[in-house]
């Protein structure tokens, strides 16, 4: 008994420090950015409790509004386009082709690049490349990322040439999860190409796809670095993403307390998001 | 069916000439970097061919003025510090957390209880706890490297226990009663036998979280930027303030962020691929 109650003890004390620390640096910096969403804080100086005006602001303010229909109408898009890209790109991959294990490794490489650094290298791109090379052809040589209706699909490129890498990977190993057996049967009852597709590879492949689409959407509505990189939220405020405004305005724009009100509302709706993916995929796989 | 079995057995050309010509939008991006970076701004002609062209010498000196701007070497030894220090501190202290929670949630309320609570913490934004962070870490006065470190090592807390406590159900408890046995202490069967044997594991965290922190800008960003500290991402910010159109030693600056962690995913590819399909899947 005695022996128990030191091995219960040691658990105790492995956990408990690590344990403190987390709530440290994560419940800690949560509770208090919940207490300055009540407040009217500007980052420094004395600040008064407000109550729930800064929420009743957050549903007024034309800026938050934007950038809420910007995030989620880029983190739709980017989702859409790499699950489909990297879904053809993983059955091209999971063929019978030549140098499949170096063609794997080249395009996983964008993944393990900085999102900043690759941000920097596609803004040249697009603001020097793309327009003269638009411009030899006839076409009207001006700069995606200057257009306020055109800009969020540069950051849609930028951020799926990267996730691609990621997302493709996965499907692989959803892929090859799949018995050649499945397919051999398939053959026989006709299943072949979009059919096969369709009703053998995808259904068995879906719970990697439910993990592609919950890293996807979840990733992109955080989305920050490539706007640093590529717009810093312009053209005229068009592709503020919501980490981005939270960023910009609450460290340095002297809205800490009603930022820390948004990002209650965006932390509110990540969870929202991430439960209801969660429980719909989650119900997709028991229908099987 | 032996021909069947024959046509299954070619190799699918058309595909693989796709995937190769595909290849393209992964090494232009890449290739303009490397000609830009070699390039002196004169060789920088208003044309796209000019532009794209393969510089006439491939001269060094852009990267020596960029490492001399960016103070290169200091940032990269933050960078390799702050990395470094976070994957040795996340494969020790979670998987010991993953282990003592993992070995008792099962019968134990309160360890589920832990284990609910500390993953539930992937779903808290950095959004939320940034601005309380920049404040805590200067009144700790940790707002530099010690602090980043720390807010990594809590941040990707939930995912790796998650990971090892899942891989501890993999491992036999009889492993651990037989040491027992023999006289260890819990803790000394942690380490002696548990810790090694998790070996896979540790290499899956290692590479998830090594990726992640060595090319993570938002934290160093918002927690040490008042420090005079840079890490390599941070430090290529310079040229969007400086240097503005010199894009030559810009583009140099940005081979040289690129290339330590080009290096290492051609030395460790395969570890890095298991790694990251792991991470993910499990």
């Amino acid at each position: 008994m005695k022996k128990m109650n030191n091995r219960q003890r040691t658990f105790a004390l492995m956990t408990i420090p690590i344990l403190i620390l987390f709530f440290a640096f994560n419940t800690l910096p949560l509770i208090k950015g919940f207490m300055y969403s009540f407040t009217n804080f500007k980052g420094y100086g004395t600040y008064d409790w407000v109550g729930l005006r800064n929420y009743a602001d957050l549903f007024g303010d034309i800026r938050v509004g934007k950038s809420y229909l910007f995030t989620i109408k880029f983190a739709l898009a980017a989702t859409v386009a790499v699950n489909v890209i990297s879904l053809m790109l993983a059955i091209g991959l999971n063929s019978k082709i030549k140098f499949k294990s170096a063609l794997r490794g080249m395009y996983f490489v964008p993944n393990i690049l900085g999102a900043l650094v690759v941000g920097y290298i596609f803004n040249y791109l697009f603001t020097y490349i793309v327009p003269a090379v638009v411009g030899m052809f006839g076409g009207e040589a001006s700069s995606i990322l200057a257009s306020s209706k055109w800009a969020w699909v540069a950051i849609v490129i930028v951020c799926s040439w990267q996730a691609i890498a990621m997302n493709t990977i996965i499907y692989i190993s959803g892929l090859q999860t799949v018995p050649e057996d499945v397919y051999e049967a398939g053959a026989i009852d006709g299943a072949t190409g979009w059919a096969q597709f369709k009703h053998l590879t995808f259904p068995l492949i879906i719970p990697f796809f439910s993990i592609n689409m919950v890293l996807s959407v979840k990733n992109f509505l955080m989305v920050f670095d490539q706007i640093v990189a590529l717009t810093k939220g312009g053209p005229a405020q068009s592709t503020e993403s919501i980490s981005y405004l939270i960023y910009n305005n609450g460290m340095s724009g002297g809205q800490f307390g009603f930022q820390s009100a948004n990002a209650v509302l965006f932390f509110v709706i990540i969870v929202v998001f991430s439960v209801v993916q969660l429980t719909v995929t989650g119900k997709k796989e028991e229908q099987l | 069916m032996e021909k069947e079995m024959k046509i299954k057995e070619k190799v699918n050309w058309p595909v693989t000439i796709l995937l190769i010509l595909g290849l393209i939008t992964i090494a232009f991006p890449l290739y303009m970097t490397i000609v830009i970076a070699f390039k002196q701004p004169t060789e920088m002609t208003n044309s796209v061919a000019g532009i794209l062209s393969l510089p006439k010498h491939w001269s060094l000196s852009n990267f020596a003025e960029a490492m001399r701007v960016t103070d290169f070497w200091r940032s990269l030894f933050n960078s390799v510090l702050i990395t470094a220090v976070t994957v040795v501190l996340s494969v020790v202290l979670h998987s010991m957390i993953g282990y003592a929670v993992g070995r008792n949630k099962a019968r134990n309320k309160w360890y589920n209880l832990v284990y609910m609570y500390v993953v539930s913490g992937m779903f808290v934004p950095f959004a939320i706890l940034m601005m309380p962070l920049v404040k805590q870490t200067a009144q700790m006065g940790i707002a530099n490297i010690v602090g980043v470190i720390l807010c990594y090592v809590v941040f990707y807390m939930p995912m790796n226990l998650m990971l090892y406590s899942g891989y501890l159900v993999n491992i036999p408890v009889a492993l651990e009663e037989a040491a027992r046995i023999d006289g260890a202490t819990t803790f000394r069967t942690f380490w002696k036998v548990i810790f090694p044997i998790m070996k896979p594991m540790h290499a899956t965290v290692a590479v998830i979280t090594a990726l992640s922190v060595w090319n993570d800008v938002m934290t160093p960003l918002v927690i040490m930027s008042g420090s005079g500290m840079n890490t390599l991402p941070l430090a290529q910010m310079t040229f969007q303030t400086q240097f503005g159109t010199n894009y030559n030693l810009a583009f140099a600056s940005y081979l040289l962020a690129l290339l330590p962690i080009l290096i290492f995913y051609i030395i460790c590819q395969k570890q890095i691929l298991n790694g990251v399909v792991n991470g993910a899947v499990k």
